[in-house]
């Protein structure tokens, strides 16, 4: 069996309003506010920190649909 | 790896005008992805409303008709008519639905035309700058209510939901929430499930979506996500009002599901 990999999240920070919806609905607190940059809206962009889970729920709350969760397809388990 | 859920195809890739924590942008991917899992994109018309969403159609790759101020029902009932085989959506805020378009909504929806409206409920005026809506809650400051709503003076929140399920020809009334995860995966059953009713052609079908407005409420979007469930979600309680589609199965299957 391959060694599964860890799900992970891209934030599309040009897009981002720092509105910490996703911040606010990370189980795990893997995201915060970049504060060392100021993107084009003139605010500082959420980035992901590491830690993530995969439970997509920062992909589900964010109203500017900037992040994209990527993770392995889980393995059905042969009978 | 896998990309569990890329941007969605009826969405364009761009950056909305909407406040930062708008629950608008949420409901405009919720409809998206319910036109791409139908694959009704190329036959689909929306009709836009007044308000925050008036400029939907830059966000939703889809046909667009903007309609007068609450009119968007009327001009829905047109369309659908003119073009059965269109999948008609209207996209409607409080302020236009409840207020200035109450008369269109409730004769569209007892007429039964064949068409969606997702209705927001953010329970204040966002566009012009925060002014009470008919669906502010009592005791809630805005603009032109300084000192709270008070029901002597304004009245009480109009319930969109419950005034319509008292009509017989809606086919489907839901209220739904985006304020945490969970609740916006129920909300995009419920949007898909609408869409779908209309694509077999059933009848009139209704999502209300409980939506917040930070700037005009004066919080930050976590908390005016918080707020919407403490306060709002009492007034307006979620759920199903109305689904004449699972009676149906029930009585044709006999069985309770």
């Amino acid at each position: 069996m391959p060694e599964t990999k860890k799900p992970y999240i891209e934030i599309v920070t040009d897009r981002c309003k720092g509105c910490e919806l996703c911040i606010s609905a990370c189980p795990k607190d893997c995201i915060e506010l970049d504060t060392s940059v100021v993107n084009a809206k003139g605010v500082n962009p959420a980035k992901y920190v590491g830690g993530c889970i995969g439970c997509g729920s920062c992909m589900l709350i964010c109203p500017d649909v900037c992040i994209e969760l990527y993770k392995e397809e889980k393995i059905q388990k042969s009978a | 790896m896998q990309t569990t859920k890329s941007h969605p195809k009826s969405l364009f890739p761009v950056s909305t005008h909407y406040c930062a924590g708008c629950g608008h942008g949420i409901a405009h991917r919720l409809i998206a992805e319910a036109l791409d899992e139908l694959g009704v994109q190329d036959r689909t018309i929306g009709v836009a409303p007044v308000g925050c969403a008036v400029l939907m159609y830059n966000y939703i790759d889809v046909d667009t008709i903007e309609a007068a101020h609450g009119r968007a029902p009327a001009t829905a009932t047109g369309l659908k008519r003119v073009r059965p085989d269109c999948i008609v959506f209207t996209y409607q805020g409080d302020g236009d639905l409840a207020a200035i378009g109450t008369a269109e909504i409730i004769h569209a929806a007892n007429r039964g035309e064949h068409f969606t409206t997702i209705f927001l409920n953010n329970a204040i005026y966002g566009m012009t700058g925060g002014q009470m809506a008919p669906t502010t809650l009592v005791d809630q400051k805005t603009e032109t209510t300084p000192y709270g709503r008070k029901p002597s003076n304004e009245g009480f929140p109009i319930k969109a939901c419950e005034m319509l399920a008292t009509l017989d020809a809606p086919y489907y009334i839901e209220r739904v929430s985006v304020a945490t995860p969970a609740k916006i995966r129920r909300a995009k059953k419920a949007i898909f499930k609408a869409f779908n009713y209309q694509v077999e052609e059933r009848g009139f079908t209704f999502v209300e979506v409980i939506s917040t407005c930070p700037t005009n409420w004066g919080m930050s979007p976590p908390d005016a996500m918080k707020w919407s469930v403490e306060h709002m979600e009492k007034v307006f309680p979620l759920g199903v009002f109305r689904d004449k589609g699972a009676e149906k199965d029930r009585t044709e299957t006999g069985a309770d599901k």
